[in-house]
């Protein structure tokens, strides 16, 4: 039955199924994360009443499901068929609500997984210790130890131990939530490893401090280099996707916007250079992606140069750099080709 | 000497009721703060002075008045008692802001003392110029803004005409662009130069065939000047651009400023070659940013053609 049910999602459909008790803020997560809403205005959101479900467009194609907290799952519903929903989902998202009681949360996250791992056991676990925002930061790590303990605990005493949960501490007023997707995401794309080697060659060639791939409309980056991500080099790239956004979107005139889909179009470019000799760097990529980099242009001895010499030197090192991520834009453009075929 | 160093410096009143709105705008413009930040900001004490320079040779002289009542009372009896003494704040004033709470429960007080203050400006500084500001808009429905403006306004102009002032109006709010709007003209209004700004701006589109050119202060990013090629060649094509752009890359580029902050620099300058149009965004002398944007179309463009001629142009700025 399970092979059945695997080949109907053959279509390289990626769906992540949102859970969690009522209030806990999956509509305002998914609000927040792919529709660009303000996080102070979903303390205006309805609570949600159906299962719904939203489709985005991106590397890979992304649904995003989500599940009304006040349903008990363990009922027969007319809603949904809950043996087919969990056989075809590739990761289980379980939203707790640190600020609240969070015991009877918990139960629920371990009959839920127990359920979902037994009908689909390639499921991604993926716990989120919701409202952070609200906890000082030493509470935070205590939160986070003791709902992982719990949650190891129960998981035993139904006697799962081999399931892989991860963790989360997240909040929609500040980037640790588009953090915790974008790993989320990452482990949904088949084509990662390969993504991350092409990264890190077009690091090595050039002087780029850092490279991510992200997802233009929801900041969530679907790749990076191997090396270790720092959470203020992260926002600075997340928010220059919207400066140049923002900036070119001034400028558009209504009959220019039919030309977006055109093939031949320039993309977008974006270049900044910045006081301590870094320079940042965006490059649109196929499918609504970008490429933004910290980019560290090292002069050498800078001190017989004159300002014209560095200025030279600085153009150059961006030719290369332009050269090189063309080169990788088109071998994205190959492997995305010969992804679809599958 | 004394009247050079005088005329480069100008007094700005920063007025209104308490809550209303004021400290947060002055740090926003000119503290960069993110609206989000003002939360934290509490009461005013008296007057708060702040000195920023502006434009190299001017400096604007900020006096942020605390607008609790026992505060207000104190600044007008000081001023109607002793009219020669020291803490006379209304002497030599080159601008007046009277902010104004929208949310306010009593407007009628909030009109009186807009109307005692120009009393008292009349006596001391009847040169001043004085703008209003309906701050907080965000609070009122979108539809109903508008007219809650201008029955507020013609209110206020009715008021200031016996003290033969004119006064300016602007519905702002720290939320949105509208404060970038407000407080650009506001500053505007104090450059005594600005017509050999527009001048040079003008020769320089000449040469260089932009679809628009726009002056930036650089610390605050308040427009200073602009020029617009569709204006003149044509009236309908200009009508597709955004009315309300200016504000909005202030906006933006502020918000930029202050994400590269976390990085702990700053920028200088941005190229962004989009869809429709190249924007160049650099440093054209100690105080100013020049944005310059080209179209797509009718020119070959070349990213370095460009910045040469922002080079050889920052020379008439020194």
């Amino acid at each position: 039955m399970q092979s059945a049910s695997d080949l109907i999602n053959k279509d390289n459909k990626a769906t992540i199924l949102l859970m969690g008790l009522r209030r806990c803020g999956k509509s305002s997560i998914c609000k927040v994360v792919f529709h660009n809403m303000q996080p102070l205005d979903t303390l205006y959101l309805e609570s949600t009443s159906k299962p719904t479900k939203e489709e985005f467009k991106s590397l890979i194609d992304l649904a995003v499901m989500e599940l009304p907290g006040q349903l008990n799952f363990f009922e027969p519903s007319n809603f949904y068929d809950s043996e087919k929903l969990f056989s075809s989902i590739g990761a289980l998202v379980y939203v707790i609500d640190s600020q609240d009681e969070y015991l009877n949360a918990l139960t629920n996250v371990s009959m839920i997984v127990e359920y979902a791992y037994r009908i689909n056991p390639k499921i991604h676990i993926e716990v989120l210790i919701h409202k952070i925002d609200g906890l000082s930061e030493d509470f935070r790590m205590d939160t986070q130890r003791d709902i992982m303990q719990r949650v190891g605990d129960e998981l035993l005493d139904l006697g799962l131990e081999g399931v892989q949960v991860s963790f989360y501490l997240t909040s929609i007023f500040d980037h640790s939530i588009y953090e915790a997707f974008s790993r989320i995401i990452q482990k949904l794309i088949f084509e990662l490893p390969a993504l991350e080697n092409l990264l890190d060659l077009l690091i090595q060639y050039n002087k780029f401090e850092k490279i991510f791939l992200f997802d233009i409309n929801s900041k969530i980056y679907v790749a990076t280099d191997s090396s270790p991500v720092d959470i203020q080099t992260y926002e600075v790239c997340a928010e220059f996707i919207d400066v140049t956004i923002d900036l070119d979107g001034l400028y558009e005139t209504g009959a220019e916007k039919l030309l977006l889909e055109d093939k031949n179009n320039k993309p977008i470019k974006c270049i900044s250079k910045l006081k301590n000799g870094t320079i940042l760097y965006l490059h649109q990529m196929i499918r609504g992606l970008a490429l933004v980099a910290l980019v560290r242009i090292d002069n050498g001895d800078t001190s017989n140069l004159s300002q014209k010499e560095i200025d030279d030197n600085v153009k150059t090192q961006l030719s290369i750099i332009d050269h090189n991520v063309c080169v990788f834009k088109k071998s994205l453009e190959k492997m995305w080709e010969s992804s679809r075929i599958k | 000497m004394a009247v050079s160093s005088s005329s480069s410096r100008k007094k700005l009143l920063l007025m209104g009721r308490s809550g209303s709105g004021k400290s947060s705008m002055r740090s926003i413009i000119f503290s960069n703060y993110s609206a989000f930040d003002t939360r934290r900001l509490g009461a005013t004490m008296d007057v708060e002075h702040s000195n920023l320079r502006f434009l190299n040779n001017m400096t604007l002289n900020l006096w942020d008045c605390g607008g609790q009542d026992v505060f207000i009372e104190n600044f007008l009896n000081t001023s109607t008692n002793q009219p020669n003494s020291n803490n006379n704040i209304f002497k030599k004033c080159e601008v007046l802001i009277h902010v104004f709470d929208v949310e306010s429960k009593e407007v009628t007080k909030d009109i009186e003392i807009f109307q005692r203050v120009l009393k008292n400006l009349n006596q001391f500084s009847p040169q001043c110029k004085v703008f209003i500001l309906l701050h907080k808009m965000d609070l009122i429905q979108i539809s109903k803004r508008n007219e809650l403006f201008q029955i507020m306004f013609t209110k206020l102009q009715e008021i200031a005409t016996p003290f033969n002032f004119n006064i300016t109006g602007f519905a702002t709010s720290i939320w949105d662009e509208s404060l970038y709007k407000a407080w650009s003209s506001i500053v505007c209004s104090l450059i005594p130069n600005i017509s050999v700004y527009e001048k040079q701006l003008l020769s320089f589109n000449n040469v260089l065939n932009a679809k628009e050119i726009i002056l930036f202060e650089k610390t605050t990013f308040l427009v200073i000047s602009s020029t617009n090629n569709s204006l003149k060649n044509s009236s309908d094509s200009s009508n597709d651009l955004d009315p309300k752009r200016f504000e909005k890359i202030s906006n933006i580029i502020k918000t930029y400023k202050q994400s590269v902050n976390k990085v702990r620099t700053n920028f200088t300058s941005l190229i962004l070659n989009g869809l429709t149009s190249s924007i160049y965004l650099d440093v054209l002398n100690d105080n100013m940013y020049i944005m310059i944007i080209m179209d797509h179309q009718d020119n070959i463009n070349d990213d370095n053609l460009v910045l040469e001629n922002v080079k050889i142009f920052s020379k008439l700025f020194q």
